[in-house]
């Protein structure tokens, strides 16, 4: 559906009018298509403290970035590397860093903070309001720096709403490099177009380099659940862009589009109700006598029955609690015990924002988000004894059929309630679940990321 | 080449079945055969793979569909490079379509192809009146402005009639249930007897969509999901209050609910040599072993031993000894419902040891068959008949079912018109 505002607002007497009377002007985005440079002009890179890195600028450069811009060039990128932050005065680096070059950024810049997670606590907690919580460890870190550390978080998230013309921040938590350089490569990339004000922690983990950035996923085998359409058939298209061979399953019903996506990308339709109590033993059958087993699962089926707690009916809560979450639990608990993903796997899950903040009338809806966060938090510690790793992605608001059905001005604010000031597109969800299933991403896990453009609600 | 090897039948898809002029109106064969074909290569990846060769046709045929199958292929996402022709055996023509693959599989010809058949009753070809053809032929060779006008200036009101297709026999004038009435009550087939089998055929077919048999034989097309023409509450009482609408005179027993519809469909079904399948990581459901074509003189012979609908009574004994086998040797036996009459004259006739002896030259009875095996995810009555599209729908149910049981061997009969029939054996891999 097109943003007619978004395209009013970026028309050249639009333009005037809304700077006049100081609309929202919703950018356009920059979205990856293949063979583009990962920046589109240089990025500067910076530190506040003594980094505790491997050198980025390397890195960088072998990645095709240039790290030397002229002194008044415009800038695609800006990268702290503010591991080192030990006390308060250390995070006074990030002002003196940040403060000229950010009037340089360009559209859809890039800014990174990179940092480490304090000592004594994970800073991706789930608090009862949606916000993120340190959860203190027994043994407890030092005060200092952690407190320090946990500052990049307000940092991060505060410039990721000042910044305009579609520019986003991210904070990395490279707690182990090992994935550093895919994480880089994401959110510097058209890939993370609407990933914006969020941290995603670096840990252990195998993360190898693919033979062909390119190509990421070649000689895998993914499967998508509910990708007959929408934002399903987008991650089916971006794991077969990344190199994928894609398993694309829906119930059987939605049948001829299945069969439309399957035949797009070159992959393989199988009808699948997730919900049946057979669900994972034909899924599994199938992935092993076709394709001798499967790297990457995608679940993201689901179903929406929303109504105000008062008006909602038994059998809307159990549908949807029961194809948003008992099914993905089964099948998931089934993988384990069966002999069908091989090494690096990788299971990637819908939950949504509105896990974190709630809405009203999705009491429903929320319960099963809320329950995925929950579910992947779970099961990590099973997955990374194996060498898989297990994530979510949180979509905020995206331009799929479902927002066809709210009411115009219901959906005109929501659009604008976030840092980018639009909704996503279905290919800005796939984008970010082809990363986590990528090889490199293998230090990401029990993580829900949210792709949401930085919604004022649930981010 | 010396040696021959079974063709394995490795998937099948094709579309609902559609009641003539409902949800697939708009459809032509064309698009009907190729969104069959675009569900069986999203089910078996064959996005770019040139295939051995495509088979398949349709009964009721425009004259522009000279090269229906290869245009078909053309519009899929099989490779271009995959050759393709037309067969036409009327009803026949979907499993005579898989005995044509099969065979050369076997042969080493091919190393996979895909037989199918589509026919729609709805966008069927309407032709102008013979007299008007030859008038505006005639035109056409006209060689002054002046003689054009004088023939255009013949046509007459009458002559734009149209021709419409009828299912009916060009030799006799009859339709095929008109001929099928004579043949029932010749063999004096009961109305209670073919309400019988037409509930058996709906019921049998739901229980199968139910346990989700056709989920990977089957794509929907044009939002519609499973075989419209499918009731699965129907019952005896309901059936037995349609009136009779062929046949003559006090003893008709044949209703539009004891027949098949006017049907629009579509059905494909992928083979190949056990190696290609392999290759593939592809299933091997089943192996297609033989099959055997007759015909009868229904022009000339008795309604009751030259029924047009009786060839396959006549293929059977043949197929059935040239493999060694007895009827009673199957697990599974699908005769096609053309009408629940011409199943249970196809079955009396073989329990019949005068007949067996007078006419199959047999010593006795060819034999009977168990019911309970007969049909038993339903047939045609349910599902309906688009005509060239029955025999792809047959081996399909067929192959899975033998996979399923993982054992044992299955009989096709499928009577055609022009009194024709094919008769096929499938085995379990």
């Amino acid at each position: 559906m097109t943003d007619r505002y978004a395209e009013l607002v970026n028309s050249t007497v639009g333009r005037q009018i809304a700077g006049r009377l100081g609309l929202p002007r919703p950018a356009v985005l920059r979205r990856y298509k293949p063979g583009d440079p990962l920046l589109p002009g240089p990025a500067l890179l910076g530190a506040a403290g003594p980094s505790t890195l491997p050198p980025l600028a390397p890195l960088l450069e072998a990645a095709g970035v240039d790290t030397r811009p002229g002194p008044d060039d415009r800038l695609a990128a800006l990268i702290l590397d503010a591991s080192g932050v030990a006390g308060v005065d250390d995070l006074g680096g990030i002002r003196d860093f940040l403060a000229e070059p950010l009037r340089r950024l360009g559209p859809s810049g890039r800014v990174v903070v990179i940092g480490l997670s304090p000592e004594g606590g994970d800073v991706i907690g789930l608090s009862p309001e949606g916000g993120d919580v340190i959860g203190l460890s027994p043994e407890g870190g030092d005060v200092v720096v952690d407190s320090v550390r946990q500052a990049l978080d307000g940092v991060t998230r505060s410039l990721a709403k000042e910044l305009r013309r579609g520019a986003t921040a991210n904070l990395v938590l490279a707690d182990d490099p090992a994935s550093l350089e895919s994480a880089l490569r994401f959110l510097l990339s058209g890939r993370s177009a609407y990933v914006d004000g969020q941290p995603i922690r670096l840990g252990p983990g195998s993360a190898p380099d693919p033979d062909d950035w390119l190509r990421p996923l070649a000689g895998r085998t993914a499967v998508v659940t509910g990708a007959a359409r929408g934002i399903g058939a987008a991650i089916a298209e971006v794991l077969a862009r990344d190199g994928a061979h894609v398993v694309v399953a829906d119930l059987p019903s939605a049948g001829e589009g299945l069969a439309e996506v399957a035949n797009r990308i070159g992959g393989t339709a199988l009808p699948l109700d997730v919900t049946a109590p057979d669900a994972a033993a034909r899924l599994f059958t199938h992935l092993r006598e076709r394709h001798g087993g499967v790297d990457v699962l995608v679940h993201n089926a689901g179903i929406t029955r929303d109504r105000l707690l008062v008006n909602l009916k038994p059998d809307q809560w159990a549908a949807v609690l029961e194809v948003n979450l008992a099914a993905q639990l089964r099948i998931t608990e089934a993988l384990l015990a069966a002999d069908v993903m091989g090494e690096g796997g990788r299971v990637v899950t819908l939950s949504s924002t509105t896990g974190f903040a709630g809405n009203r009338g999705q009491t429903n809806y929320a319960a099963s988000k809320a329950g995925i966060i929950g579910m992947v938090r779970a099961f990590a510690p099973t997955f990374a004894a194996r060498g898989w790793t297990i994530n979510g992605v949180a979509p905020g608001l995206i331009d799929t059929d479902m927002i066809h059905s709210m009411p115009l001005a219901t959906r005109e604010v929501a659009r604008r309630l976030n840092s980018l000031q639009q909704a996503g597109l279905p290919i800005d969800v796939a984008e970010a679940i082809a990363w986590l299933a990528s090889p490199g991403a293998g230090g990401v896990t029990g993580q829900v990321l949210r792709v949401c453009g930085q919604n004022l609600v649930g981010a | 080449m010396t040696t021959t090897r079974r063709a394995a039948i490795i998937g099948a898809n094709r579309t609902p079945f559609a009641r003539a002029n409902g949800p697939f109106a708009q459809a032509s064969n064309q698009d009907l055969l190729t969104a069959a074909l675009d569900g069986l290569a999203a089910r078996f990846g064959l996005q770019g793979e040139r295939l051995g060769e495509v088979a398949a046709g349709a009964v009721l045929k425009h004259s522009r569909d000279f090269n229906l199958t290869r245009e078909a292929v053309l519009g899929s996402p099989l490779s271009a490079a995959t050759p393709a022709y037309d067969v036409g055996q009327a009803c026949a023509t979907g499993l005579e379509t898989t005995a044509l693959v099969a065979n050369k599989i076997a042969l080493g010809q091919l190393e996979s192809g895909v037989a199918g058949g589509v026919d729609t009753a709805s966008d069927a070809p309407i032709a102008v009146s013979e007299d008007l053809r030859h008038l505006l032929l005639d035109a056409n060779r006209a060689r002054s402005p002046l003689e054009r006008a004088k023939l255009v200036a013949r046509v007459r009101p009458g002559l734009l009639k149209p021709s419409i297709p009828r299912n009916s026999e060009p030799r006799t004038g009859l339709s095929m249930g008109e001929h099928q009435a004579l043949t029932t009550e010749a063999w004096g087939i009961a109305r209670e007897a073919q309400d019988e089998l037409a509930v058996a055929s709906h019921h049998n077919l739901a229980a199968a969509y139910e346990r989700g048999f056709f989920d990977d034989l089957l794509t929907p097309f044009l939002k519609l999901t499973k075989d419209q023409n499918l009731r699965s509450d129907t019952s005896l009482e309901k059936l037995a209050e349609l009136r009779p609408v062929f046949g003559a005179g006090e003893h008709r027993t044949m209703t539009a609910g004891n027949s098949t519809p006017l049907t629009d469909g579509a059905s494909t079904v992928l083979l190949g040599s056990d190696e290609w399948a392999a290759e593939r990581r592809l299933p091997v459901l089943a192996h297609f072993v033989d099959a055997e074509t007759a015909a009868v003189d229904y022009v000339h012979g008795d309604p009751k031993d030259d029924g047009l609908l009786m060839a396959p009574v006549y293929a059977m004994p043949r197929l059935l000894a040239r493999n060694g086998l007895a009827l009673g040797d199957f697990d599974f036996y699908e005769i096609h419902e053309a009408f629940a009459s011409t199943v249970l004259t196809t079955l009396a006739a073989w329990e019949d040891a005068d007949f067996c002896r007078r006419r199959l030259g047999l010593p006795d009875a060819l034999g009977t068959i168990d019911r309970s095996r007969l049909n038993v995810n339903g047939s045609s009555l349910a599902a309906g008949h688009p005509f060239a599209a029955t025999g792809g729908r047959i081996v399909a149910t067929l192959a899975k079912l033998l996979h399923e049981k993982g054992s044992g061997r299955g009989l096709i009969s499928i009577c055609a018109a022009g009194g024709q029939g094919i008769v096929a054996i499938l085995e379990a891999a």
